[in-house]
């Protein structure tokens, strides 16, 4: 691959965003060594965080590697500079969001219509997020072959419970829209 | 410990799909003497999408329900699901920092200035209920079940802020089952994780994940895997014909919660653990039940 000019104002957002410091990490792989996730990535971890000390904004925010981070937090646990990868990846995934830059779209569709549904109810309600998120990315049967086995086990209730409070999280959302802007 | 009351927080998950985790939990925890009291009108913690919005954001979908514990006057939150123990324990941590509680107070209408203990359940129990209560209420032993403990990500991770338990090994749960008779196996992939909420976005990544810890629980002896997480639960339960088709081989690994075996040894009935809810059919596995000897 080839690397663009260093982006060192990148860096020093990821740094304030993050409260750590990228330049801590050495590279001894770790975190990769550690992260169930690294056959699915693009970037394998400890090159996410070589790229992050180069300033490869671009090509950071375009991963797939940030949207397939499960947050498990093992390379956290592990990293024997004590830098919150976890929390590292989380900031690029945040960025890449405000950029317009997401790769994985499907896992932010999950995440915003799981969202949507915490929004309208104040607590989520698991049927209409799969529904939403079926007809929304197109994938009408997606689980389907589940449905049968989670209705016949009672799993879902048939009607989503919604909170009284629905004022407060209707004004967490709309504090958090205005202050983006 | 007797007159120690927690504000109890289900979450969504014990609401919905993991109705049989809050069954056996609630249940085993009036056996022992544990009050709860619901966190009052308790709302969704935000989990993983909140904060890959923004964190001001993700943390004041948390502290809503942490500042209602506030208001209700109860030190300790009881939290089943480790995905909203997390969110809530982080929001709780990052706002010790000053800024950062002020900008998430911005956003809530009853702010959260600290002051809530936040626990699992399995940490309730480990530390503050003890393995000797709860052996001492042991009235069944299975002999037939071999358990592989299975623990998932968030228990113990980040450690700074998850405190409790070894982050590579923890033991609290072999503990318990232990105290209650359980033969426990010596499982590797405790603290692996199984692919998260990814089940529908990325199907096949998160079968083959939760392929490698069923494979990993039959390679230690185990017939049966307890867990204490909703989504390891549905991961490894709802999925595992998917799972078993992927790999080519079976596995018919019933996936239980902790509680449901809690409860099974101190012999309240299947039907009000939830058994029936599980996927996996335990089999013949609970027919080997007999009377512990007094």
């Amino acid at each position: 691959m080839t690397l663009g000019p260093a982006d060192r104002g990148f860096v020093d957002e990821v740094r304030r965003e993050s409260g750590q410091d990228p330049s801590n990490c050495y590279q001894c792989g770790t975190c990769t060594a550690g992260c169930v996730y690294t056959p699915f990535f693009d970037y394998p971890v400890n090159q996410i965080m070589r790229l992050l000390q180069l300033g490869q904004k671009d090509c950071i925010l375009a991963s797939r590697a940030i949207w397939i981070c499960a947050t498990c937090e093992a390379c956290t646990a592990r990293c024997p500079c004590e830098i919150d990868v976890a929390r590292i990846m989380d900031v690029l995934r945040i960025m890449a969001r405000k950029e317009g830059l997401v790769s994985e779209k499907e896992v932010r569709l999950f995440h915003d219509t799981f969202l949507k549904s915490l929004r309208r109810h104040g607590r989520v309600y698991e049927p209409g997020i799969l529904f939403g998120f079926n007809l929304r990315s197109g994938h009408l049967l997606r689980a389907a072959d589940l449905g049968p086995t989670v209705l016949r086990k009672g799993k879902i209730p048939l009607l989503p419970k919604g909170i009284r409070g629905k004022t407060s999280i209707e004004r967490i959302f709309r504090a958090y829209e205005d202050r983006i802007g | 410990m007797a007159n120690k009351v927690y504000a109890y927080y289900p979450g969504c998950s014990l609401d919905g799909g993991a109705r049989e985790y809050d069954l056996s939990l609630r249940r085993v925890l009036e056996v022992l003497g544990v009050e709860l009291r619901e966190l009052d009108d308790w709302s969704c913690c935000g989990t993983t999408p909140a904060h890959t919005v923004d964190h001001i954001f993700s943390s004041a979908l948390a502290a809503r329900n942490l500042a209602i514990a506030r208001r209700m006057g109860i030190e300790t939150l009881l939290v089943p699901c480790p995905a909203c123990l997390i969110a809530l324990k982080k929001a709780d941590y990052y706002m010790a920092d000053r800024t950062f509680r002020e900008r998430v107070n911005a956003l809530l209408e009853e702010p959260y200035e600290g002051g809530i203990e936040i626990k699992s359940a399995l940490q309730v129990l480990y530390e503050e209920v003890g393995t000797e209560r709860i052996e001492a209420l042991v009235r069944y032993l299975f002999p037939d079940l071999k358990i592989a403990p299975y623990y998932g990500c968030l228990y113990t991770r980040p450690p700074k802020i998850a405190r409790f338990d070894d982050p590579e090994n923890p033991t609290s749960m072999d503990e318990i089952l232990k105290a209650c008779g359980f033969q426990v196996c010596e499982f590797e992939f405790k603290t692996e994780c199984c692919g998260a909420a990814f089940g529908l976005v990325k199907e096949e990544m998160v079968n083959r994940l939760s392929g490698k810890i069923l494979s990993a629980a039959k390679e230690c002896g185990a017939n049966a895997v307890a867990t204490a997480c909703p989504l390891c639960q549905q991961n490894l339960d709802l999925r595992q014909a998917q799972i078993e088709r992927l790999e080519g081989k079976p596995f018919r690994l019933p996936v239980f919660y902790f509680s449901q075996l809690l409860g099974l040894s101190f012999g309240l009935s299947e039907s009000e653990l939830g058994i029936e809810k599980l996927v996996v059919d335990g089999g013949g596995l609970l027919s080997s039940r007999r009377q512990k000897a007094a």
